[in-house]
């Protein structure tokens, strides 16, 4: 009953801030003095051209990327000093797959599922879901860039975490993919996840939005 | 979210998981496995045709030819440690999962180990033969190489991690490697020398041990702490 509890307060105080957010890359400054504030059930969309410092950002968040000032709180505590149990509550869908060409689907998952906590879904549904069931037996570098992608998303949807990182989630993806990576973040915010999107296009999703032009 | 809190995976099945994962893709990539053993062998058969067939000569350069070709097999597999896990992302997915990086460094270290350190150990009673090793000797050269191969990949892996970020970051890591290999290179091919003489040699034995317990206990920390930053 207690770990019940311990479960649902986790959920309703999720909570991303930063503020002051300032990154110098060499000799260009990409952002300074940024600041948001993310709740459950939100979705906080990053919208700039090529270059202008999406992904920067989004590793900073992730505490790839060490900034000039500022810092990311996770529930009102600095990222940086609760490093574990924030990269606990959370899930980076990268451009860079992190999958092994030589491996399949299900290896490579297999090995994932080890990295984070998992939630109860059974696996078949979600390679369902993403359509890759048929592909789970074969190496991955004989997938397409699509389907790679789906295999990267099936790791998304395997952890039971509350905070979804997505760079540039649609790239590769056909028109099927895109929708369903809408569906799958709209489900993830209704259930009280948080989501940081990185896009350079407009997404058309049914949630609350916040946005952060670079 | 479920009602319940997920079982958190645990320490030792991060541990377990990624030497799993290391052991397979090198399964299914047997090549990299081999390339630094065929070099080992090579030198070491090469040598003796070199310097002559005479016992003496290749009893006393035994030991030492045997040490460096597997000091520099070792350092030849270093370089692609943690490069391909860096070029696909799989380096980010470990950085920001919670499981704690220095374990997953151990775990890296100890697959390499297997793959590319534990089959020098286990080739190099046959190629001691051929510099007419006695049995004893030889004994001892497979206990030195084991502590000594261990330290190298323990060396290796801080090396690794911190040349990843840079291309072509070989010269460099050989660099940062060598001097801290040193040790392990005297130690080993000395007591193995000692041995050959009929000289106590065990003091050898016990300074490679507690280099390679040393070796253990900082190096993964330090392997961590370098992926961290080079990774940036």
């Amino acid at each position: 009953m207690r770990r019940r509890l311990a479960t649902e307060r986790k959920v309703l105080t999720a909570k991303l801030s930063a503020k002051d957010l300032t990154l110098i890359r060499g000799e260009r400054c990409l952002f300074q003095q940024l600041e948001f504030a993310l709740d459950a059930g939100e979705l906080l969309l990053l919208q700039g051209r090529n270059g202008s410092g999406k992904t920067s950002l989004l590793r900073a968040i992730a505490g790839l990327l060490s900034l000039e000032s500022g810092e990311v709180h996770w529930n009102d505590v600095p990222v940086l000093s609760q490093r574990q149990e924030f990269h606990g509550a959370m899930v980076w869908l990268a451009h860079r797959t992190g999958l092994k060409g030589d491996l399949t689907p299900a290896e490579n998952l297999h090995f994932e599922a080890t990295l984070r906590p998992q939630s109860k879904t059974e696996i078949a549904a979600i390679y369902e879901r993403l359509g890759i069931a048929r592909l789970k037996r074969l190496p991955l570098r004989s997938l397409s860039a699509g389907q790679q992608r789906r295999v990267a998303l099936a790791r998304m949807l395997m952890a039971d975490v509350p905070l979804w990182l997505m760079d540039e989630p649609f790239t590769n993806l056909d028109s099927d993919g895109r929708k369903l990576v809408i569906e799958l973040t709209e489900e993830h915010l209704a259930s009280g996840g948080l989501c940081v999107l990185a896009a350079h296009q407009e997404v058309d999703i049914n949630a609350t939005v916040k946005r952060v032009k670079l | 979210m479920g009602a319940d809190i997920p079982a958190q995976p645990g320490i030792l099945a991060g541990l377990v998981a990624i030497t799993r994962r290391d052991l397979l893709l090198a399964w299914k990539r047997p090549g990299d496995v081999l390339n630094p053993l065929f070099f080992f062998a090579m030198v070491c058969t090469l040598f003796p045709l070199a310097i002559g067939p005479s016992p003496a000569e290749l009893m006393f350069s035994g030991p030492g030819v045997l040490w460096v070709a597997a000091l520099l097999a070792s350092l030849l597999s270093l370089n692609s440690l943690f490069l391909s896990d860096h070029e696909d992302g799989s380096l980010d997915q470990w950085l920001t999962s919670p499981q704690p990086l220095p374990v997953l460094a151990i775990g890296k270290t100890l697959a390499h180990w297997l793959i590319s350190g534990l089959p020098l150990v286990l080739i190099s009673p046959l190629l001691a033969m051929t510099y007419r090793m006695p049995a004893g000797v030889i004994l001892v050269l497979i206990f030195t190489l084991f502590l000594g191969t261990i330290c190298l990949s323990l060396l290796g892996s801080i090396g690794a991690a911190l040349t990843v970020g840079l291309h072509r970051g070989t010269a460099l890591l050989s660099l940062l490697i060598l001097p801290l290999a040193m040790p392990v290179l005297l130690l080993g091919a000395n007591t193995v020398s000692l041995a050959a003489g009929n000289e106590a040699y065990a003091t050898g034995i016990w300074a490679l041990a507690a280099y390679a317990i040393a070796a253990l206990s900082l190096a993964p920390y330090a392997t961590a702490a370098a992926l961290r930053i080079s990774n940036e």
